[in-house]
């Protein structure tokens, strides 16, 4: 499969995208420079963490003006499969391709460890590897992961499970503690309604290959590969 | 063409920091007297912080040369050989003065100048490290201090994409009045493309990439060759501010131009700014530069030729790129939002000559800017402190009494407590290299594309330097060499940054002179070579010196990658043996400082042939497989080491049954003394035997004292004719508590 990951000024997980994607997985994955205007030939979309534009101003508020970011819509309103780490999540809440915003820990400082998060709902095109209520462990690393919104936007998401992760204990417990930086109802990813769009603060890519201590990771990136490959086959047998 | 208008009064030299010896010289050189903005270029380049007047004669004792050194000291940054056609490139640098004044930005600019000393050598940072010094955290100032620091690390670092990956912190009260921050990088770079700070063939453009030039850090040289006091206060606008995007984008355009084979030479604008970079390129290539001020972007108008000369504006670099090239170099730059000029060329006179609006306004010699500044070997001599400093009348003190409550204020002393408050806010995994998280012995980072690691470690005890500056440097070694072992990791070089008061101080340079001995005579005991570092003198404020703190950055290769090993227990049921001997090693350790608040007598015995013995056998055990687990053992002893083998895995805790043979020594001695050259393992039970018979072929001390088991520590200290038995029992929660949490809660508590 082709995947494009988004190259913002100040990306920094880029890399780590690619290197999990092609030589971990197999798959064909290319950089796509911010001031590109088209999408063609891709069959997934990435974007990466980082600090994009240094974070001035707010986490990803100016690079959703990047010229990308209209074909991004683009292929997300036709259905493309499109994901956001970190900094990618809080670009597509900024490019209003998910609900909700970021605001700055609760401890007010950069955190970065591994958290566990349980899979609230595993029939995305994004946890479809993963069981219902499995417990991943994954790192992450941000200073602006307290997610937002209001009550009735909340109520809704909540009614069209579109809440796909959330902050846990090691046993899958949501409790206070285990929430890292004091997310909305411990919210750590969100779909969109259409479901194609994921935006999640943990770092799959960080925690994808056993020599980095654990591979939870990767299930995102496999269940990713199983929905292309079913769109794909769908798409010749009809 | 008059380039002096008005002699220079007496008073603006001295305000310059340059002595009436000095000033003679710079006539002598020019043949007249300079004009202002020359006298600022002299100022800066003849300063201790560029010239390293006072320790050049010193340092060239280091041994700097062997197998692998493909770039040694002189350059950005120093290199050695990995194999696979790849060097590792690193340095070490200390941001001391700015830290203290402004920590924040302070510490920022002091890792935005690391990465920049090491991808302007073309290689990509992969690691960085800091290795930091404050007074107690019982004072708010301290506290300011070290937590204004670790955010300046973490905003830097993070945005850059470079993992933090470790380093030391280490609290007492003499750093109060001036904290220490000195930072690593490591980057790989392909050995047969490594670019080098040249201002190679004459007619070649000058171009200026990066940020642009402000009136931020003018003098910032000068101010960190100059000792403290409450006027410092003062100086806050010297202290640069760093925009860590911008250094990302430097970074992504400098290693794109290098691939692209745009450039000859490149050098960072660190201290002393476009004078440092245009004068040192152009000595190192014999040539001379022809600069014109009047393409540099600038923040704001109205800048004089002696401000932009002299500006620390950070993020900005100086290329010479290839004739015919500037377009390209240009368009890359475009690409990535920096601005960029062409701001002169190379010329083959050996003049460094400015030019603003037209007009010469400065023309130097550009060796005698770089490289024929003062030189002094100056006066030395032991303090008179020294023996009193060395005296310990260990009859007069107490054996321990209570030594479960001692253990447990040890691993709350906040220089042995868990970093984890620091490590969490800095991005320890960005790049997915990070094998070995921060909290253990080293630190290591795989290779992509290769079956290799590195492990790095940074070690000085300041303390151990005070007693005995010659062995104190040689532990330092000693000990960060026995880190990267104790990873599973050959050491293969090294990086200096030497923190010592004032050198024009006979008892300062004293310390100095024989740290670097001590530092040569491991080096060469270890076959390890100094490839690159930096000194800071003036390290002092109101007139108190900081402990003389030589901190080394020491790399040490693993391969195959996967044979990396940390430093807590594994499982229950494998044995523990401890390598070396325990001695009657009291002075200097933070045992005698935290039970009877001395910092007194002799630093542990350093014996190199048994530390060489003994590492090489952890290396060849690990090389075996043996090793479930290998920890260095030094600050704090035996029963802290042991502590940390229980409760510093980040995933589980496991408890110890282990019992001491005293051999006659004191109970404190033998639970917390610091004797060097030891190491605590943990094997499987079934490999004990092979383990012991090959420490004994290669002639180490080896001992099995307990298993892993449980969910306490408890250590029993045999009874000899000297004395009675003694026991520490605590559970695991308490250890963790004690010695996972106190950082914490002496931070949080405000």
């Amino acid at each position: 499969m082709n995947f494009g990951v988004i190259v913002f000024p100040g990306s920094n997980c880029d890399h780590d995208c690619i290197h999990v994607l092609s030589d971990v997985l197999g798959q064909k994955a290319i950089p796509v420079w911010h001031k590109e205007s088209t999408l063609d030939g891709l069959d997934a979309i990435i974007l990466p963490g980082g600090f994009s534009y240094g974070d001035y101003l707010r986490t990803g508020a100016i690079a959703r003006f990047s010229p990308v970011m209209g074909a991004v819509k683009q292929f997300a309103d036709e259905g493309g499969m499109v994901l956001g780490i970190c900094n990618g999540f809080q670009i597509l809440l900024e490019a209003g391709l998910l609900p909700g915003a970021m605001l700055r820990n609760r401890s007010l400082s950069f955190i970065c460890r591994d958290v566990h998060v349980r899979v609230e709902n595993a029939a995305t095109p994004f946890t479809g590897r993963c069981r219902p209520g499995q417990v991943l462990k994954i790192p992450i690393a941000h200073a602006d992961g307290n997610y937002y919104t209001d009550d009735v936007m909340l109520s809704q998401m909540k009614a069209a499970a579109q809440v796909v992760f959330r902050y846990c204990t090691a046993d899958g417990q949501v409790t206070p503690e285990a929430n890292p930086n004091g997310s909305l109802d411990h919210i750590a990813g969100v779909r969109n309604a259409a479901g194609n769009v994921l935006g999640m603060m943990p770092h799959p890519e960080r925690s994808a290959e056993a020599v980095l201590g654990n591979d939870d990771g990767k299930l995102i990136f496999l269940s990713m590969l199983d929905a292309l490959q079913k769109a794909k086959l769908k798409a010749v047998l009809t | 063409m008059k380039l002096h208008e008005q002699p220079i009064a007496k008073d603006l030299i001295a305000q310059h920091g340059l002595s009436d010896e000095e000033y003679k010289k710079i006539v002598e050189i020019l043949g007249r007297e300079p004009n202002l903005t020359e006298l600022g270029m002299f100022s800066v380049m003849w300063s201790e912080h560029c010239s390293y007047k006072s320790s050049r004669v010193h340092l060239r004792k280091l041994p700097t040369t062997g197998p692998r050194v493909v770039q040694g000291p002189g350059e950005n940054a120093g290199a050695v050989d990995i194999g696979d056609g790849l060097c590792a490139v690193f340095k070490m640098e200390s941001h001391n003065h700015p830290s203290f004044i402004e920590p924040y930005q302070g510490a920022a600019t002091g890792v935005g100048g690391i990465l920049r000393d090491v991808f302007t050598m073309g290689a990509r940072p992969i690691a960085l490290l800091d290795s930091l010094r404050f007074g107690q955290l019982d004072k708010p100032l301290n506290r300011h201090l070290f937590k204004g620091v670790v955010a300046g690390i973490a905003g830097y670092g993070n945005c850059m994409g470079v993992p933090t990956v470790g380093g030391e912190v280490v609290f007492n009260d003499i750093y109060s009045q001036n904290p220490l921050v000195n930072a690593f990088c490591l980057g790989i770079a392909r050995k047969d493309r490594l670019f080098k700070g040249l201002a190679a063939g004459i007619g070649n453009p000058v171009m200026y990439v990066g940020s642009k030039t402000g009136r931020d850090g003018i003098h910032g040289a000068t101010m960190a060759s100059d000792a403290f006091d409450e006027a410092s206060e003062a100086k806050r606008p010297t202290v640069q501010v760093g925009d860590p995007f911008t250094e990302k984008l430097l970074l992504e355009a400098c290693l794109e131009l290098m691939d692209k084979d745009l450039l000859v030479g490149i050098q960072d604008m660190g201290a002393a700014g476009l004078t440092s970079s245009s004068c040192e390129m152009a000595s190192r290539a014999g040539n001379g530069i022809d600069l014109d001020l009047t393409a540099v972007p600038r923040r704001e108008p109205g800048m004089t030729p002696y401000e932009l000369m002299l500006s620390e504006s950070q993020e900005r670099m100086l290329m010479i790129a290839k004739e015919g090239k500037e377009a390209e170099v240009l368009a890359i730059c475009k690409k990535w939002d920096l601005d960029a000029a062409v701001v002169g060329r190379v010329t083959n006179d050996g003049i460094l000559r400015v030019r603003d609006q037209g007009k010469v306004v400065a023309e130097i010699p550009a060796k005698a800017l770089a490289e024929e500044g003062p030189r002094y070997e100056r006066p030395n001599a032991p303090p008179p402190y020294q023996e009193h400093l060395q005296a310990l009348n260990l009859d007069i003190l107490p054996d321990v009494k209570e030594p479960t409550a001692a253990l447990l204020s040890l691993l709350e002393s906040p220089t042995i407590a868990s970093k984890a408050w620091v490590y969490r806010q800095y991005d320890h995994m960005v790049r997915t290299n990070t094998l070995v998280r921060p909290g253990s012995d080293a630190a290591v980072v795989r290779i992509k594309g290769t079956n290799k690691a590195v492990a790095i470690a940074t070690d000085c005890n300041g303390r151990y330097c005070l007693l005995n500056p010659y062995v104190g440097a040689g532990i330092a070694v000693a000990e960060a060499a026995r880190n990267l072992v104790c990873s599973g990791a050959l050491p293969i070089g090294l990086t200096d940054c030497l923190n010592f008061g004032n050198p024009e101080r006979p008892d300062i340079m004293w310390q100095f002179i024989l740290s670097i001995e001590g530092i040569k005579d491991a080096c060469e005991a270890f076959g390890v070579p100094v490839v690159s570092g930096n000194v800071s003198f003036y390290n002092e404020t109101n007139g108190l010196s900081i402990y003389p703190t030589p901190i080394l950055g020491m790399v040490g290769l693993i391969e195959p990658a996967d044979r990396a090993v940390t430093q807590w227990f594994k499982q229950a049921g494998d044995q523990i043996i401890v390598l070396g001997a325990t001695r009657d090693d009291l002075g200097g350790t933070e045992y005698l400082r935290v039970a009877h608040h001395r910092e007194q007598g002799s630093p542990p015995l350093l014996d190199l042939e048994a530390e060489k013995a003994l590492q090489a056998c952890v290396l060849a055990l690990i090389g075996d497989g043996l090793v479930q687990s290998a920890h260095d053992c030094s600050d704090g002893g035996l029963a802290v080491t042991l502590a940390e083998c229980c409760v510093s895995s980040p995933v589980h805790r496991l408890g110890a049954v282990v019992r001491l043979e005293p051999n006659g020594l004191r109970r404190d001695a033998l639970l917390f003394g610091e004797s060097q050259g030891r190491v605590v393992l943990s094997v499987k039970s079934s490999v004990v035997g092979q383990v012991l018979k090959t420490a004994e072929k290669m002639g180490v001390p080896a001992v099995t004292i307990g298993s892993v088991q449980g969910d306490r520590l408890v250590i029993d200290v045999a009874a000899d004719r000297w004395g009675p038995g003694c026991r520490i029992d605590a559970d695991l929660e308490t250890l963790f508590d004690r010695w996972g949490k106190s950082l914490e809660r002496t931070l949080e508590q405000e």
